[in-house]
């Protein structure tokens, strides 16, 4: 391949692949507060959600540093339209039932951790003090999804066939966390930022432990989709962005 | 011209918005003090990164500084290397028991699933003991209480329910 892939393109695409990722799903998560079936995991969502947003301001914050265009990351997260978002499928996905919620979690913590893992060792310091910095909160997440899932999915009929459904609904939208592009793999090479491929290994193992554990069964060759992290979105984040962006898309630069 | 060691004295007197009984100095956030000429710098880390409470003490910092006298505050953000709970002062530890919160037990952090289940199931699991009665029979209700840096525990003689300052 003789594509010549700009770095600070790369590098601004790249942040905004993790900063929109933390975002969508910080956003999803935050829609349950007041609503979670009992107080205590109300609480943990919205503390998760926390977290996750203020992860994005930094994410965000850097990749308008690095674009050099006077964007702070408000102005990427309210003034962007879908198609400019290049968040991971799997996280915009509607919340569904408890159960689809905490599998949404538990299949993007089990990536976003190894992910920070790798980015730790970027040879950018902006990047690695950031990634150093998330992965300790999201050590946390793993390990509150990951006891769900086993505690839900090895439970009662119900439970379990509730977090099976949500497995089968999931799954088609795993394959793209872990597939790279050239984007990924120019970062990659430059030592800035991971490739999503090098992410599977941990991920298959860790997933595959915890949904033995679970007693859950990953569908088989079922279709991936793909195109999130390029900005080709469902139906289901526009929705979210309307709801998300309509007061600063209403009153621009509103203050109170 | 104020000196350094000034600045730190006033710093200590800062409360955690939070957790009022411990100040931003107890809790290790104060990363470095600088007097640049007229221009008192402090530099602060975040203790997570979405806390909310991060702008509130910046307010509250360069308000309390303000109160000295100093005209020229700059705050400026360090993330490197990120905060952990090693860095809570050993007597605030003694306030946050004091006060009703559990302080973290240091090494241990999150380390990853399979260890954790690990420890889990073979009785290796955390005992935080509880602030109220010091009983070691107590038991997590979820792993994140009022706040994110919190988890929600309660104590199985006096039947009170506590938060604890987990390790991060």
């Amino acid at each position: 391949m003789d594509t010549v892939v700009d770095l600070d393109t790369a590098l601004f695409e790249g942040l905004c692949r993790m900063g929109d990722s933390t975002l969508v799903l910080g956003h999803r998560v935050s829609e349950w507060c007041g609503h979670a079936p009992v107080l205590e995991e109300d609480i943990a969502l919205a503390n998760m959600a926390l977290d996750l947003i203020g992860q994005t301001q930094l994410w965000l914050g850097l990749a308008g540093e690095v674009e050099g265009k006077g964007r702070d990351a408000d102005a990427l997260a309210f003034r962007r339209d879908v198609w400019e978002f290049r968040n991971l499928l799997l996280v915009e996905r509607p919340n569904g039932d408890f159960g689809q919620t905490l599998m949404r979690q538990f299949l993007f913590d089990a990536w976003h951790q190894p992910m920070l893992k790798a980015l730790e060792g970027s040879n950018d310091a902006r990047i690695a003090e950031i990634a150093a910095k998330a992965g300790r909160e999201v050590a946390y997440h793993l390990e509150r999804s990951a006891d769900l899932v086993i505690r839900l999915g090895d439970g009662t009929e119900e439970s379990h066939k509730r977090m099976q459904t949500a497995l089968d609904n999931l799954w088609p939208y795993t394959g793209e966390m872990l597939t790279s592009d050239e984007t990924d793999r120019a970062l990659a090479e430059a030592g800035i930022m991971a490739a999503p491929d090098s992410i599977r290994p941990a991920w298959e193992s860790l997933v595959g432990e915890v949904l033995g554990e679970a007693t859950l069964t990953a569908p088989e060759g079922a279709y991936m989709h793909k195109g999130g992290n390029q900005g080709t979105h469902s139906e289901h984040l526009g929705h979210m962005l309307a709801t998300m962006q309509w007061l600063q898309r209403a009153y621009p630069d509103a203050t109170w | 011209m104020v000196s350094e060691a000034q600045v730190w004295d006033w710093l200590s007197e800062v409360p955690d918005p939070e957790i009022p009984v411990i100040s931003v100095t107890d809790l290790g956030i104060v990363r470095d003090v600088s007097v640049e000429g007229e221009t008192v710098v402090v530099t602060v880390t975040p203790t997570y990164s979405g806390c909310p409470a991060t702008s509130v003490i910046n307010f509250e910092i360069e308000k309390a500084l303000r109160d000295q006298g100093v005209a020229d505050v700059r705050l400026e953000r360090q993330l490197d290397p990120p905060w952990t709970t090693d860095w809570l002062k050993p007597e605030a530890r003694e306030k946050l028991r004091a006060y009703g919160i559990a302080p973290p037990i240091d090494g241990t952090r999150a380390e990853g699933v399979v260890e954790g289940r690990i420890k889990r199931l073979t009785g290796a699991a955390l005992v935080v003991p509880c602030p109220h009665c010091g009983s070691e029979d107590t038991q997590k209700v979820s792993q994140f209480g009022s706040t994110p840096c919190k988890a929600a525990y309660q104590c199985r003689s006096c039947l009170e329910p506590f938060d604890y300052f987990k390790c991060i």
